[in-house]
This record gives C-alpha cells, sequence and structure tokens, in this order.
C-alpha cells in the first residue's frame, strides 16, 4: 500500500528544512539507513531549491507543489515548480576539469548520485516537474 | 538562531575558523562569504575552516566552500580545510573537489602547513 503527502508552500529558502524533515521521516518509514536518508534528504533539498530559484526564480508568490509517494520498498517524490519552464538537459558538466572550481551547478549532481531516477517533465497547467525515485536494495 | 556560528581565533599567523551548524542556500553560505571576505580585506589570508561541527552542507554550501577557495587564492592567500566528517567528505569525494582543497585531520599539521 501506497501513502501520499501533498503539501506546497511559498517560495522561501526557510521553507526547506520543513520539506526536507518529511522526506527523512518518509525514507524512515520505508526502512532505508540512516546515511542513505540523509541523501534522500539532500536530494529533496536541492529539488526544492532549483525549484524556487531556477523554476519559480525566486518570485514567493508562486508556490513549490511537493508530493511524496511512500511505498513498502520505495519512495517517489515530485517537485513541481510554476515558472517558465528551464532547460535542465543543458547543463554543464560539475566534473569536467574546467567547471571544478565553478561556486554552481552541483544540485541536479547530487539528485542524480543520490536517487535511482531523476525525471524532469512539463507540466500540462504549466511549470515543471521534476520525479525522482529511490528503491531500497535487497538485503 | 543563526545557522551557522562562526568563531575565529589564531595559531601562528593562521586564522582558523571555527563553524558550526549549517553551510546551506540563504543564511549559512552568506555568512561565510562574509567572514572571508572580511579576513581577506584585514589581510589576513592565510585561512584554515575547521568543518567539525558542521551538521549539514548542501550544494549551496559546497559552492560557498569553493568560492571562499578561489577568492582567498586569487588575493594571493591560502584556505584549507580542517576536520572534515563523513558527509562533507563524500560530497568532495564525489564532486572531485578533494583533489582541489588541502584538507587535514589535524590542526596542528595544518596550522604548520601553512608555513
Amino acid at each position: 500500500m501506497t501513502e501520499t503527502i501533498e503539501l506546497s508552500i511559498e517560495s522561501r529558502y526557510e521553507f526547506v528544512d520543513m520539506v526536507a524533515s518529511i522526506s527523512r521521516d518518509a525514507a524512515g518509514r520505508i526502512g532505508f539507513d540512516e546515511d542513505t536518508s540523509g541523501w534522500i534528504e539532500l536530494a529533496v533539498r536541492e529539488a526544492i531549491i532549483n525549484a524556487i530559484k531556477h523554476g519559480n526564480k525566486s518570485q514567493e508568490g508562486k508556490g513549490v507543489d511537493v508530493k511524496f509517494e511512500i511505498g513498502a520498498e520505495a519512495l517517489s517524490v515530485y517537485v513541481r515548480d510554476h515558472g517558465e519552464g528551464f532547460d535542465y538537459g543543458r547543463l554543464p558538466d560539475p566534473l569536467d576539469p574546467g567547471n571544478l572550481l565553478n561556486p554552481t551547478g552541483r544540485g541536479i549532481f547530487f539528485m542524480r548520485t543520490f536517487m535511482d531516477e531523476v525525471e524532469y517533465s512539463s507540466h500540462p497547467e504549466g511549470g515543471s516537474v521534476v520525479r525522482m525515485y529511490k528503491g531500497k536494495r535487497p538485503s | 538562531m543563526a545557522q551557522l556560528s562562526i568563531k575565529e581565533r589564531q595559531s601562528g599567523g593562521v586564522t582558523v575558523l571555527d563553524l558550526s551548524g549549517k553551510i546551506t542556500i540563504g543564511e549559512g553560505s552568506v555568512q561565510l562569504r562574509e567572514e572571508v571576505r572580511k579576513l581577506l580585506e584585514e589581510g589576513r589570508n592565510k585561512i584554515l575552516l575547521n568543518l567539525g561541527d558542521v551538521a549539514y552542507v548542501d550544494s549551496s554550501g559546497i559552492g560557498e566552500l569553493v568560492s571562499s577557495y578561489t577568492t582567498t587564492s586569487s588575493r594571493g592567500g591560502q584556505l584549507k580545510l580542517l576536520n572534515l566528517t563523513k558527509k562533507i567528505q563524500d560530497l568532495l569525494m564525489i564532486t572531485k573537489l578533494l583533489t582541489v582543497f588541502e584538507t587535514f585531520d589535524n590542526e596542528e599539521e595544518g596550522v604548520n602547513s601553512f608555513n
């Protein structure tokens, strides 16, 4: 059985901690170990920060919608912004030697590193949605 | 309460910043940036960041460490890292930044490395 938690926040960084806290609890509920829960939390933080910063261009009135689907063996997280769209496919590789000293450009890299799947799509009613999935490894 | 607490002390000619809390987007990253900028303006350009009590870092915090490093280097100084937590070490490893930063587990060794 899948449990669902949905919430919307204004585009303010001070709300990132709240959503991150839900993410950690959700991961713990599925039985991810503490390290993995921490990395999932980081991926969720980065997705929300991107939605605020790049999606909504930090306009506080634009919301960020978050949905957690907590399954028995996996967590799916959806983060939707209400912006004009952002081309997440055209980002510089942060591991390229020429980019190592860039101060930005590592958020999506962390999301892809710590989650099993990260997919971007356009929402039919506007904005972008990122879907992230993390499954439990067989022990 | 501030996200990040920064305590400053001198050890020889090296300024050690004891950081405690979170280096994340917003306040924590800005505090670190302003502290490093202040030291450089005062001509103190041998900086050792003690990260032992930093509980959390996000991509913005990692970016701020990189910015602090490049700003200090561009002013003829050096910025090095002390007491990486396991999580920070992991993040610096996967971003290949362990190849950029000089890091230490022992403060005396870190301080002496500037001479």
